[in-house]
């Protein structure tokens, strides 16, 4: 929808401008309305976001440094994060690499039953964690359909790593292509297009043109499934059967600390996920107050 | 301001049917269809479609008397109910503060405002276990929450001091527990769905034209007929499509819930943990039919989803 | 209605948009804001409609000072350039929408609602959409409607923000032939800015020509196109030439040589002579300007030719008969029939 250059000096009129006057916009609420909402929503979000994590990081150092510090050197807290780590690392690259042929192939290209595949990317998070778990356990499982070739074979897959690395990856997949997937439409082919034209190959085109141009939205996506994939609770704990030092995560060894009633030690372990979390919000909203208005330029026509 | 990243509705591909008479995959120059589909199939049949397939098979192993017994044995039902109940309940909470914090963030300015707005995406980030030990702690009856409603607590002591009111009431103790009933469950599902109607609300509220406004005021309408005339009719769809996300989360979440939840079977269990106590009794049956019975539901969450987006489409000529 | 702008100032935070601007709009006129980017003709429409408000000064509807009176007190018919219709109404109810939203003391009944919005959409020639909705209507379309929705408040002004701007050459001549139409028909005081001045001479009573926000004259199209009282205006509607000259013994000079215009009312010194293309004779002899052919191309009847005039290089445009024999590099001594002088910036 064109529309005049005459005043963009002035006002942008399509967006909702930063009013220099607030109280003298034309179309705006009067002072006591905006205050209370502005009261209403501060409040809300204070009690149902803010207080929780505050709590976090207060129990967790409630009895002081030492202690926290005690918590997570304890070895099986120190395995957990190790697991924990050891997950990430392989789901994480495994999921990157899914969701750039993924997004690839639907971005640029135009077959049958693509509305299918987008579906059954969107699956994860539409399901629950548990039954995300359970469905490898019915197949993995002592009494799961591959169960018995499983043991014959001597292949621990539930009740071990291998297990904890499925479900993981089941849960996170989706997060590395649902970034790129609406980004690289947006972008188009013709970059790429003109990369061939000018005698590139298929892979050069990728490396030097269209990964350049994803590169925030594929930051975003790591991180988030990063994120998700360090915090994977339900699933987890369908498939790792919580034996303590070899299948817990992190998120499991809180579980095993707070049923404990070893408040202490679960808020210090739950204090390092959540400072992960904030560095995810963190990285997420610098990211996007500096390239979010390119990336929406990009998607706007 | 800046435009948010995240989208937190579903993929929607513009795909066009087959016309011009190409066969699968229309012939382009780019080229890496056949390596980049092949592997993305490949890779989500062996993590997603043949463990589906898994559980469908083992609940169509049982014979059908016995998966109706299972679906309609009580526990289950009240699990499910349990389950629906809270979701719903907690997707309602979402979208009334959902949307009041969706406008404030677009429409104010105010101090704290872009660190607020970076806190609505808590719940995504959060680890689930984290989050839930962190409420369930909050609402217990010795928690900071929990504790002013005890029978000890800052509300009590303050209904006592209120000198006024006749003894009988001042007399009544308040004991609202909110962790290990029903209520804490509620409380939990407001947590985790926030964001999607939030963030669903956002964009559509960011992209929203000032002239329809200004054209409304011109027209003669105040503030008040403005906003519900023009401005959240339009919302309408984005707001659905929110309501629909929190609540399809909400009815599989797991570990934000199960610390708070009382866990107590027919009354606070929700229907995830159902499945993992049946799969500790070894029964695998009756935990593969609870889990496809939320799996379907699912299923027709996301369909629903997509059908509200193609509706509002075809209705506003954009979609949420 | 007729409505007086008084002295008005209108500063954006960090961009002075009008400055110290007055005009007189008389009751039941079509007048045109024109001028370029930035001129502040949106700003002062905006401002006569209550969505902004001024810095300084003041704006009278009729008698009244409208700076008492709210964007909805003040019962101005806005079209906006984008139409800025109501997606989620049909065409009927965005029509009644003005009427629907009126306190319950002056609300027409609704069977009254529905027959005047009607009534309107056939006065606009869309009679037989109003189940329709606005995305499946064209750009041309729902402008009419966006009219008709102004026109049912029965607005004491009507104003339009570059009502044409978003559509095609076709419809453009289409709408405008078609609003004076309606403005002779329903006599409405209408003001309405455009950036087009064909547009602004075609439709309009009267033109106000702005500038960097200020007015730089108000007249009459044949007043503006005949008689500028600047440059700006000059260079700004119609085409034109120009060319920096000396004032010497009330004639003007160019080239060290009279070239046979007289110049009275104007001090001695440099000036600039504008002219347009068209309005020119060749001479054969005698005083003239004169020039070389640099370039030539067709427009419409006529050849328009660059010269290179003088020893430092200006360059005119001139008109020529289509036939004539004028190639690059002959020399063409020409004089304007009309011209005006302006003095020299310093």
């Amino acid at each position: 929808m064109p529309y005049d250059e005459s005043d963009v000096l002035v006002y942008d009129s399509r967006r909702a401008p930063e009013a220099p006057d607030k109280h003298l916009r034309a179309t705006s609420e009067a002072a006591w309305v905006r205050r209370s909402l502005i009261g209403i929503a501060v409040a809300f979000m204070l009690l149902v976001l803010v207080l929780p994590l505050a709590l976090v990081f207060t129990e967790a150092f409630k009895k002081g440094f030492g202690v926290f510090l005690e918590s997570l050197a304890d070895r099986h807290a120190l395995a957990a994060i190790r697991l924990t780590l050891l997950v990430a690392a392989i789901a994480v690259p495994l999921n990157l690499v899914f969701g750039v042929a993924a997004a690839w192939a639907i971005a640029k290209f135009e077959f049958k039953g693509k509305a299918f595949l987008t579906t059954l990317i969107d699956l994860p998070f539409s399901v629950s964690p548990v039954v995300s778990g359970l469905v490898y356990v019915l197949l993995f499982g002592a009494q799961g359909l591959l169960g018995p070739w499983l043991q014959a074979n001597n292949i621990e897959i539930i009740f071990a790593v291998p297990g904890i690395v499925l479900a993981t990856v089941f849960v996170t997949f989706p997060f590395v292509a649902r970034e790129l997937i609406p980004l690289m439409q947006a972008q188009g082919s013709g970059d790429e297009e003109a990369a061939l034209s000018l005698g590139a190959s298929g892979w050069q085109a990728f490396w030097r043109v269209t990964l350049p141009n994803i590169k925030w939205g594929l930051l975003y996506g790591v991180l988030l499934c990063n994120a998700r994939a360090m915090g994977e609770f339900g699933a987890v704990a369908v498939v790792s059967g919580h034996i303590r030092g070899k299948t817990t995560t992190m998120p499991l060894h809180i579980e095993i600390l707070y049923n404990e009633y070893n408040f202490a030690a679960a808020f210090a372990v739950a204090s390092l996920l959540a400072m992960l979390a904030l560095v995810t919000l963190v990285i997420k909203a610098v990211l996007e107050f500096r390239f979010g208005e390119e990336l929406a330029a990009t998607r706007r026509h | 301001m800046a435009v948010p990243l995240t989208r937190s509705t579903p993929l929607r591909t513009d795909a066009r049917p087959a016309a011009g008479g190409w066969g699968f995959v229309k012939p382009s120059v780019i080229p890496g269809f056949g390596v980049t589909f092949g592997y993305a199939l490949t890779y989500l049949s062996l993590i997603v479609l043949i463990p589906i397939a898994a559980l469908f098979l083992k609940a169509a192993s049982i014979s059908p008397e016995r998966l109706l017994e299972i679906a309609t044995d009580e526990r289950t039902l009240r699990a499910l109910i349990t389950s629906f109940g809270s979701s719903l309940l907690a997707a309602l909470v979402n979208v009334v503060f959902g949307v009041i914090i969706a406008w404030v963030l677009v429409r104010y300015k105010f101090p704290g405002k872009r660190v607020l707005d970076a806190i609505v995406d808590l719940p995504f980030a959060l680890p689930t276990a984290v989050a839930g030990i962190a409420l369930s702690a909050l609402y217990a009856p010795k928690g900071w929450i929990g504790s002013l409603f005890s029978p000890k607590g800052p509300l009590n002591l303050w209904i006592d001091a209120q000198l006024w009111l006749p003894e009988w009431i001042r007399a009544v103790e308040i004991n609202f527990k909110i962790a290990y009933t029903p209520t804490g469950i509620v409380v939990a599902l407001i947590f985790i769905g926030l964001p999607f109607v939030v963030r669903t609300v956002q964009p559509v509220l960011e992209e929203f034209e000032q002239e329809l406004e200004e054209a409304a005021a011109t027209l003669g309408a105040n503030r008040w007929q403005t906003i519900t005339r023009v401005i959240l009719p339009r919302l309408t769809p984005a707001v659905l499509t929110g309501f629909a996300l929190a609540f399809a989360r909400a009815v599989g979440e797991y570990g934000s819930v199960i610390f708070i939840a009382g866990n107590i079977p027919y009354v606070s269990e929700i229907a995830p943990l159902l499945i993992i106590i049946r799969l500790e009794e070894f029964d695998q049956p009756a935990a593969a039919t609870v889990a496809a019975i939320m799996l379907v539901i699912a299923f027709l969450m996301l369909l629903v989803i997509n059908l509200i987006q193609a509706w509002s489409r075809r209705r506003f000529d954009d979609a949420v | 209605m007729e409505i007086r702008v008084q002295n008005v100032r209108k500063e954006f935070s960090r961009y002075p948009a009008l400055h110290d601007v007055s005009l007189g709009i008389r009751s039941g006129e079509l007048i045109a804001l024109l001028g370029p980017s930035g001129s502040g003709k949106t700003t002062l429409l905006r401002l006569i409609a209550g969505l902004e408000t001024p810095t300084a000064g003041q704006i009278f509807f009729g008698d009244e000072d409208a700076s008492s009176k709210s964007v909805q007190e003040r019962n101005v018919g806005f079209v906006f350039q984008a139409y800025a219709l109501f997606r989620n109404m049909t065409i009927l109810e965005n029509i009644s929408f003005g009427l629907k939203v009126r306190p319950r003391a002056t609300r027409p009944p609704k069977a009254e609602i529905r027959r005047r919005a009607l009534e309107l959409l056939d006065l606009v020639q869309l009679g037989g959409l109003d189940k329709r909705y606005p995305q499946q209507l064209s750009g041309g379309q729902r402008q009419r409607v966006a009219l008709a929705r102004a026109l049912a408040i029965e607005p004491g002004v009507l104003l339009l923000d570059e009502p044409f701007g978003a559509l095609d050459a076709q419809v453009r001549k289409e709408l405008r032939k078609w609003l004076r139409e309606i403005h002779d028909r329903t006599g409405h005081t209408t003001v309405f800015v455009t950036h087009d001045q064909e547009e602004a001479l075609e439709l309009a009573d009267r033109l106000v020509v702005m500038s960097q926000g200020a007015i730089e004259q108000v007249g009459t199209p044949d007043e503006v196109y005949d008689r500028p009282n600047s440059p700006f205006v000059f260079g700004f509607i119609g085409e034109s030439s120009s060319l920096p000259v000396e004032i010497e013994n009330n004639e003007v000079w160019s080239g060290g040589r009279a070239i046979g215009l007289p110049a009275s009312d104007i001090a001695a010194g440099p000036a600039q002579l504008w002219f347009r293309p068209h309005d020119v004779e060749l001479v054969e002899d005698g005083a003239a300007l004169a020039g070389v052919v640099v370039a030539s191309r067709r427009v419409g009847g006529t050849r328009r030719v660059e010269l290179e005039i003088g020893g430092d290089r200006q360059r005119v445009e001139v008109d020529l008969p289509f036939d004539h024999p004028a190639g690059e590099k002959t020399r063409i001594a020409f004089r304007p029939r009309r011209w005006r002088l302006y003095p020299a910036k310093g």
